[in-house]
C-alpha cells in the first residue's frame, strides 16, 4: 500500500557532517559496490568506456562553495542520497504500490518485481535521490543497505550501511534519530543538525550538521610597529636618480 | 522537465478523446448509425491511443495492470482505473446507441462525468509535484478540462459550444503562462535551502558529483527549446484557439473548414504540451546549478 504510515517504531538514518566531509567520494564507489551485487537489479552503466558515459548511483557527492557576507569562501563537499522521509512524496504518487516505507524502522523501499519503471517517484523527490535504471527499467534508490545493517552473516561492525563503514574522515553517522538516546540523535542535538528543503515538507529522518565557523585569526603583527615607515621620497643615490630619471 | 513525446500524445489524444466522450455522454451531436459509430470510435480510438502511447513511457510496461491498485493514495493510479471504468462504460452506450440506436442518457451521462474526473486524474499527477513549482497549480487541472471541452466540443462539431470555450481556453492559457513564469521563485526553494548552507552566505556550485550526465539531469533538468519559448507560445495561442475559436464564430461552417479547425487545435495543444514540459523546472535542478 503505498500510503504512508502514520507513525514509525523507529527512524533510522544517517547524520552527515558537512563539517569533516572531504569529498574523497569513497562512499559513492562504497555504495555502488554493495548495491550493485546486493538487493535488487544491479546498478547499471551506460557507455562506461565510451564518450558520454553514465550511470545509475544511489549516492552522489556534489561541491559547493559558499561566500559568506564578512569571510572568505569556504567549499562544502555535499554527499546526497535519499533522505527516507517522513512525509515521503515518492511513495504516494506510486501506481503499483512498489514503493513503500517501512512501519518497523522508517527506511523508504522499492520492492522492484512491482515496479513498472513509470518514473512518477523519480519526478516527486525534491532531492534527486531516485534513479531509474536504463538497463533494468526499475527506479533505483538507497535502501541503508538493508542487507546489511540486519545481516548476522557480517561481523558486527559491518552491520552499518557500506558508505557509513567506508568513510574515512568519519563524516557519516547512522542511527536511529527518533531515539533520544542514540548517539545520531545527540550529534544533531549538539551540532545543530538541519533538514534539506524544509519548505517541501517532506520531514526528512536524514540530518545534515553545517559547517563549523572557519577560524578567524586575529591580526598579529608582531614586527610592524618597530619597522619605520618607509619614506615617502628617497635620499641619497636613489634620490639623485629618481629626480634626473624624472628630468628626462 | 523532458518532454518525452509519449507523454505530449498521451496528454493530448487521450484528453481529447475522453473531452469528445463528454459531450457524446451528453447527447450531442444528435446523430444515429454510421455517423454515431464513427464518432464514438474517434473518440475511444482517441483515448486509447493515448493510454497506449503511455506505455511506451514505462521501464517495465507488461507489469501495468499492477498499476490499477493504489487508487486510495495516487492520482496515476487513479487515472488508470477511472480510464478503464469510463472506457467500458462508453462502450456499452455506443453499443446501445449503435446498434438498438437507444440514446440511453443517464448512461451517457455517468459516462460523460467518469471522462471527464479522468481527465481531472491526469491533471492531478502533474499538480501534485510540489518540487515543480509551475506545475503544483490549480491552473493545471483547469487547463486539462479547459482542452478537454474545448477541444472535444470542436471534434464533436459543436460550433456554439467550441468557439466560446476555446477562446476562454486560450484566455486561461496566457494566465497560466503569466503566473507560471514567477512560480519558482515564489515557491522559495534555492540552493541555499536546498544544501541549508543560504544562510551563510552565497552558495555556488563548484563541481557536479559527476563528469557526464545523469538521469537526474536528462529528465528533470531538460533546457532545450526553452529559448523558442516566444514563438511556441505564440502557435498555441493561434492554434488552440484564436484560428479555431474565432473562425467558427466568424467563418460559415463546412466539413474542410471544420477539419482545418481540428488541426489546427490539435498543433496548438502539442505546442503547448511541450512547453507544459520543457518549461516546468524541478527544484532538483538546483543542485545542479541548473533549472
Ligand atoms: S529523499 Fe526522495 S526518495 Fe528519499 S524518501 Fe525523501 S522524497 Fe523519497
Ligand atoms: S517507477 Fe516504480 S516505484 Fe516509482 S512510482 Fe513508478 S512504479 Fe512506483
Amino acid at each position: 500500500m503505498t500510503t504512508l504510515p502514520d507513525s514509525t517504531d523507529r527512524s533510522l538514518g544517517l547524520v552527515i557532517d558537512l563539517d569533516t566531509c572531504v569529498g574523497c567520494h569513497a562512499c559513492v564507489v562504497a555504495c555502488k559496490e554493495w548495491n550493485t551485487g546486493a538487493y535488487g537489479a544491479p546498478l547499471s552503466d551506460q557507455d562506461a568506456y565510451g564518450a558520454a558515459p553514465s550511470g545509475t548511483f544511489l549516492n552522489r557527492v556534489h561541491s559547493y562553495e559558499v561566500t559568506p557576507a564578512d569571510a572568505p569562501a569556504m567549499v562544502v563537499h555535499f554527499p546526497k542520497s535519499c533522505l527516507h522521509c517522513s512525509d515521503a512524496p515518492c511513495v504516494t504518487v506510486c501506481p503499483t504500490g512498489a514503493s513503500y516505507k517501512r512501519v518497523e524502522d522508517g527506511i523508504v523501499l522499492v520492492n522492484e518485481s512491482d515496479c513498472i519503471g513509470c518514473g512518477l517517484c523519480a519526478w516527486a523527490c525534491p532531492y534527486g535521490a531516485r534513479e531509474m535504471d536504463r538497463a533494468a527499467g526499475v527506479m533505483k534508490k538507497c535502501t541503508l543497505c538493508v542487507d546489511r545493517i540486519y545481516n548476522d552473516t557480517l561481523p558486527e561492525e559491518d552491520r552499518v550501511p557500506s558508505c557509513v563503514r567506508t568513510c574515512p574522515a568519519g563524516a557519516r553517522h547512522f542511527g536511529d534519530l527518533s531515539d533520544p538516546e542514540s548517539s545520531v540523535f545527540q550529534l544533531v542535538e549538539a551540532r545543530g543538525g538541519m533538514d534539506l528543503m524544509p519548505e517541501q515538507g517532506t520531514r526528512p529522518v536524514n540530518k545534515y550538521l553545517p559547517p563549523r565557523d572557519r577560524d578567524a585569526l586575529p591580526e598579529m603583527d608582531v614586527l610592524g610597529p618597530l619597522l619605520a615607515p618607509v619614506e615617502a621620497q628617497p635620499g641619497g643615490f636613489l634620490g639623485w636618480l629618481d629626480r634626473t630619471l624624472e628630468k628626462l | 522537465m523532458h518532454p518525452a513525446p509519449s507523454l505530449i500524445a498521451f496528454t493530448t489524444l487521450s484528453g481529447l478523446g475522453f473531452g469528445l466522450i463528454f459531450w457524446l455522454g451528453l447527447g450531442l451531436p444528435d446523430a444515429t448509425g454510421w455517423v454515431a459509430l464513427t464518432f464514438a470510435t474517434i473518440a475511444m480510438g482517441l483515448a486509447t491511443a493515448g493510454l497506449l502511447s503511455s506505455l511506451f513511457h514505462l521501464g517495465n510496461p507488461q507489469r501495468f495492470m499492477k498499476a490499477l491498485t493504489q487508487w486510495r493514495s495516487s492520482w496515476l493510479s487513479r487515472e488508470g482505473v477511472l480510464a478503464v471504468v469510463t472506457l467500458t462504460m462508453f462502450a456499452l452506450y455506443t453499443l446501445l446507441w449503435v446498434w438498438f440506436d437507444m440514446r440511453f442518457r443517464p448512461l451517457g451521462l455517468v459516462c460523460g462525468g467518469l471522462a471527464l474526473a479522468t481527465v481531472y486524474c491526469t491533471a492531478m499527477i502533474y499538480a501534485q509535484m510540489k518540487g515543480v513549482p509551475r506545475w503544483h497549480s490549480a491552473f493545471v487541472p483547469l487547463l486539462f478540462l479547459g482542452y478537454a471541452l474545448g477541444g472535444g466540443a470542436l471534434l464533436a462539431g459543436q460550433v456554439r459550444m467550441a468557439g466560446p470555450l476555446l477562446l476562454l481556453l486560450t484566455g486561461l492559457q496566457i494566465l497560466a503562462w503569466w503566473r507560471g513564469d514567477g512560480a519558482f521563485a515564489r515557491a522559495g526553494t534555492s540552493l541555499g535551502t536546498a544544501t541549508g548552507l543560504g544562510d551563510r552566505g552565497v552558495v555556488r556550485p563548484l563541481e557536479p558529483p559527476q563528469t557526464g550526465t545523469n538521469y537526474l539531469l536528462d529528465e528533470m533538468a531538460y533546457r532545450v527549446a526553452r529559448r523558442r519559448s516566444r514563438a511556441l507560445r505564440l502557435i498555441a495561442i493561434l492554434g488552440i484557439g484564436l484560428v479555431p475559436g474565432l473562425g467558427m464564430l466568424v467563418l460559415p461552417t463546412g466539413h474542410a473548414l471544420a477539419l482545418l479547425f481540428v488541426l489546427a487545435h490539435l498543433l496548438g495543444t502539442m505546442a503547448a504540451r511541450w512547453l507544459f514540459y520543457a518549461e516546468a523546472e524541478h527544484v532538483v535542478g538546483l543542485y545542479y546549478g541548473r533549472r
